[in-house]
């Protein structure tokens, strides 16, 4: 009788807890001493976690000497300042960090490589100045680290983290069961039963996230408690994405309180605009670009939210000066008209280039050149 | 060999035939079905089940009850589409909500909060019919209304959550949602808007009474308990021919402590600590968005809330700097 009262506690205690983390635990001091002010690592995620945010190495840098891109290649309208090396260099990486799998061909028609046919190269040509955008206008967020494409793609052409409006398929009927939006094991805001989609309000549209009082006693803030709901869960989805506490930007006693508040709270605040400004001028734009399979259940475009590049790091790829390396992503381009005099015969890449760029980019010529020899 | 008292179990069985509890004046008509004897329930409690007596105030109380849990379930399992493996998954996360904020006070509907209106309804019918039921057996027995009161305090304060500090406030939006997780969420969120919940003097309070209550408990049961071999159980009979039991449990908190209670005011102490956790806090949650919007701020006002040395740069409100950029 007792044994059995025993086992039955130990598989009760055991159910309770298997979904915790087993300690030891590493905690850091954020605040002043007694706070509470710690943020908190599980060391066994973090080693899961480096593997997976590591950059990869930088290609040889290629000489800026010889003609111009937009002189030797039609149709080239954001890199045509690049000499022809740089320009190969560029495409290589871009390969390497978006479709190293699929390689030139995924975005290029090897019959035509300035042919704008495919929709992959027209949004490679955007996302490249969103790239430029990002590193040359919202430095306040990415500091002088920068991003690149692989910041996001990590070697992949969708990168892991993207985002869609969900379609409401649980509501069956309009008489019972409306779930406000919340109320399910939602993986955006850590499980929780809070809001989930939290990306449309906050990330695409600009409803207010402020819901704390600046003044003691009642001044005209009617926040609610369900908006409330609705900030908490946009905290909860920044807290997992960059796999910190509510401390890396918020003293706790009071969260609202920026005179108390560590300063990446800061970087926090641009960012969140950095990624409403990226969805709304980059990505929604682009709707009609990709085809339908790429779509949410909704016919939207795929966006980003704070995950598309940090995946669980505070600074993606733990901060690695990645794009120094290829200072044609640190600035803006305008789009330039496409140059009147490029010949037709400039125009095609011969077998002869792509040999030359994959001895500068050190990538085995049999991956570059597959797509030419399939032909 | 452990000793008696060690065990949370009752060890002591007396096993006797069905009492079916004392005459209260000729009407015996309330007390239904025989009385059966279960030895397991003697080991938590009297082994002794029935006869029961429901009565009108608990008939309608439970059926009152029994609507409202209804209307809850059947909402959240219409929420998962009639799935019933679903249902039970996410049983924890599923909730019904009261109606948006937009509503405010007037009758939204049934599916944007009306049938949370209507569960709070039924279910604080069911509770007000159940807090008459407790006080009229109470007084049928000639016993004093103490658990009554004890229960109006719980009462209080749920009414405070989901009843007058909506109405004060001018929206049902305010109140809590029916659910196991999502009314934790809003409690957190509760605390979140109103600028840290935990700088309230009433909560403050109600956590001393609430912790106060289980110190107390404690220290009641295993003085009886440690006093038992001396006939300490039976406490109230002591309040006025102490014995042994008593002095000993006495002269113990005295060389521990200094003072102690007596088998009399030990009861009214753990009465009034457990009373007054729900009192303060629903005090604390009525003056929450009422009286004051931010608890944090009111605190530092009024000298509660100590400052810190600053551990960082202090930082400045990018909305500030930044002209015409929305916070």
């Amino acid at each position: 009788m007792i044994k059995r009262f025993h086992l039955i506690a130990v598989l009760l205690v055991s159910t309770v807890l298997a979904g915790c983390e087993r300690p030891p635990v590493d905690s850091v001091q954020r605040g002043y001493r007694g706070t509470a002010m710690v943020q908190v690592y599980n060391p066994r995620t973090m080693e899961d976690q480096a593997d997976k945010n590591k950059a990869p190495a930088p290609l040889e840098a290629a000489s800026p000497d010889g003609p111009k891109a937009r002189d030797v290649y039609q149709n080239v309208k954001i890199l045509g300042h690049q000499s022809v090396g740089q320009f190969a260099r560029t495409m290589v990486a871009m390969t390497a960090w978006v479709s190293p799998e699929q390689g030139c061909a995924y975005c290029h028609n090897v019959q035509n490589y300035a042919d704008d046919s495919l929709y992959t190269k027209v949004v490679a040509r955007r996302m490249l100045q969103m790239t430029q955008k990002v590193n040359a206008d919202w430095q306040s967020h990415v500091g002088n680290t920068g991003v690149t494409c692989y910041t996001c793609h990590r070697g992949q052409p969708v990168p892991n983290e993207v985002w869609f409006k969900p379609i409401n398929t649980a509501k069956m009927s309009n008489f019972a069961g409306d779930k406000a939006g919340q109320n399910a094991p939602a993986p955006e805001v850590g499980m929780a039963s809070l809001p989930s989609d939290i990306f449309t309000p906050f990330l695409l549209g600009q409803e207010n996230i402020r819901v704390s009082g600046v003044e003691a006693l009642p001044a005209g803030n009617r926040q609610s408690i369900k908006q409330t709901e609705w900030t908490y869960g946009l905290m909860m989805h920044m807290s997992k994405s960059l796999g910190v506490n509510c401390t890396q930007c918020h003293n706790t006693r009071n969260f609202a309180d920026w005179s108390n508040s560590p300063p990446p709270r800061v970087i926090a605040w641009h960012g969140i605009r950095m990624a409403r400004e990226l969805n709304n001028d980059y990505l929604v734009p682009l709707t009609d670009t990709f085809p339908a399979y790429r779509h949410g259940p909704g016919g939207d475009v795929a966006k980003v939210n704070c995950a598309t590049c940090h995946q669980g790091a505070h600074k993606p790829l733990y901060g690695a000066q990645m794009a120094k390396d290829y200072p044609e992503l640190l600035t803006k381009q305008m789009e330039s008209a496409l140059p009147a005099a490029a010949s037709a015969s400039a125009a095609l890449v011969s077998e002869a280039d792509i040999k030359a760029v994959g001895a500068l980019a050190g990538v085995p010529e049999s991956k570059v050149m597959s797509v030419v020899l399939k032909r | 060999m452990a000793a008696e008292y060690q065990n949370i179990f009752t060890s002591v069985q007396v096993t006797a035939p069905s009492y079916p509890g004392i005459s209260i004046g000729g009407d015996t008509r309330e007390r239904e079905g025989p009385a059966i004897h279960s030895h397991l329930l003697g080991r938590l409690g009297d082994a002794q089940l029935g006869p029961i007596y429901l009565g009108w105030l608990g008939i309608c109380s439970l059926i009152c009850g029994f609507i409202a849990i209804e209307i809850i379930g059947l909402n959240m399992w219409a929420s998962v589409g009639w799935d019933p493996v679903q249902f039970a998954r996410q049983l924890f996360w599923l909730s019904l909500e009261p109606p948006p904020p937009a509503y405010g006070l007037s009758l939204p509907p049934l599916n944007q909060g009306g049938w949370w209106l209507l569960a709070g309804f039924f279910l604080t019918a069911a509770i007000l019919l159940w807090w008459l039921r407790m006080y009229r057996r109470a007084t049928a027995l000639g016993m004093g209304t103490h658990v009554a009161w004890a229960f109006a305090a719980a009462i209080w304060l749920y009414l405070v959550l989901g009843f007058i500090r909506p109405i004060l406030m001018g929206s049902w939006g305010e109140a809590v949602p029916f659910g196991i997780f999502p009314h934790l969420d809003w409690t957190a969120a509760f605390s979140l808007r109103y600028g840290n919940l935990f700088y309230n003097p009433f909560h403050m309070l109600s956590i001393a009474f609430l912790y106060g209550s289980v110190l107390l408990f404690a220290m009641h049961g295993a003085t009886i308990l440690a006093v038992s071999r001396f006939g300490g159980e039976r406490e109230i009979e002591q309040i006025t021919d102490r014995g042994t039991a008593s002095e000993r449990a006495a002269l113990f908190w005295r060389w521990t402590m200094g003072f102690n209670a007596t088998m009399e005011s030990i009861h009214r102490w753990a009465w009034w600590f457990a009373v007054l956790c729900p009192l303060t806090g629903g005090i604390g949650i009525l003056l929450t968005g009422t009286v004051v919007d931010n608890w944090y701020l009111w605190a530092v006002k009024h000298g509660v809330a100590p400052m810190y040395p600053a551990v960082f740069q202090p930082v400045i409100d990018p909305a500030l700097t930044l002209l015409g950029v929305k916070p």
